[in-house]
């Protein structure tokens, strides 16, 4: 029972890691606003690249998400 | 005393079961097998998973054959999306690998259909999205590493194990250079399908969750899961293709790496 208890917590835990993607997130997106306000021509170029870089940035939050998982088929 | 309590808890059991489905947002990933098969001690049951890689390949099939089933010089709708496709990964290998990778472009452009095409398979509802298993992803990655350090090996010989030495480095820093690009070599292919994997399973389950608040809830409180629903049935649509997008990129360059080594 109380190992149940401690996979659930560690399951929640692992949510911790989304809070790196999220400051990733702002900086990415923060610096693209800037970018495109600094040099408003070189948009689409710049937009090219932020949804690769989006799709990066989240997938370090997924990996939390694989470790949740780990846990709960261990657990 | 425990009678009651017995009596309540099986009172509420019924109740749950009868008012409220039970939150099950990982139901979607079940392997179920159709036809058990094995040969060679291998398990190859026809599974749901294997059954809509199928639907999934001949989407994409029947796509190509339907774009192209008249081709004229100006394209119509279903000509000019399949030539986009087409142009794009040309354009991505050549902008990637440079003239060399002209000969890898058919199997870069078929790996890209396959991975869209597997993703977008699962925005279907009740259906299964192959790329949701690890095993599906981390078999693609596996082939694509083994193939890209075959390549540099057949293209250079041993001088590719001047790969993991990287220039401009100090002898003594060497000895920690060494291990750290070796280890992130080696770890290209778990990043490669986990990032797939986890981003597939990840959609899915929020959907999971939004479709089960929308038939739990009354009338008057489903219809605000059910609208987020199709905001992230159309977000999802577009994971699958950026991921697809992002697998296939990543593929060009490592054959790049192989082929030109930094």
């Amino acid at each position: 029972m109380e190992s149940a208890a401690a996979s659930l917590i560690g399951m929640g835990l692992s949510a911790i890691g989304f809070a790196g993607s999220g400051i990733g997130l702002g900086i990415l997106f923060g610096k693209t606003i800037e970018a495109i306000a600094r040099q408003p021509g070189a948009e689409s170029q710049v937009s090219k690249y932020i949804w690769i870089g989006a799709a990066f940035v989240e997938a370090i939050a997924l990996y939390g998400l694989v470790i949740a998982f780990i846990i709960m088929g261990n657990g | 005393m425990t009678t009651l309590i017995a009596s309540a808890h099986a009172s509420a059991a019924t109740h749950a079961a009868t008012a409220a489905p039970k939150m099950d947002p990982l139901h979607h990933f079940e392997v179920h097998n159709y036809v058990d098969l094995s040969m060679f001690g291998l398990d190859i049951s026809i599974s749901n998973s294997v059954v809509w890689m199928w639907v999934a390949v001949a989407c994409a099939f029947g796509f190509f054959k339907y774009a192209f089933r008249d081709p004229k010089v100006v394209p119509g709708r279903a000509q000019l999306l399949a030539e986009t496709g087409f142009l794009f990964i040309r354009q991505l290998v050549e902008e990637m690998i440079g003239k060399e990778g002209r000969k890898y472009f058919p199997a870069i452009l078929t790996l890209f259909f396959f991975v869209l095409f597997c993703n977008l398979v699962g925005v279907i509802p009740s259906s299964y999205t192959p790329t949701s298993q690890l095993i599906v992803t981390g078999t693609l990655a596996i082939v694509i590493f083994f193939l890209c350090t075959l390549l540099g090996f057949a293209k250079h010989g041993l001088n590719f194990l001047s790969f993991f030495v990287p220039h401009g480095v100090p002898s003594a820093l060497l000895l920690l250079m060494i291990p750290i690009e070796l280890i992130s070599y080696l770890a290209r292919p778990v990043s490669l399908s986990v990032r797939l994997f986890a981003n597939m399973t990840a959609g899915h389950t929020v959907l999971g969750v939004l479709f089960f608040f929308t038939v739990s809830l009354d009338w008057y409180g489903a219809w605000v899961p059910f609208g987020f629903s199709v905001v992230f049935n159309a977000f999802e649509m577009f994971i699958g293709l950026i991921q697809a997008y992002i697998f296939t990129i990543l593929t060009c360059v490592y054959i790049n790496d192989s082929i030109h080594m930094h």
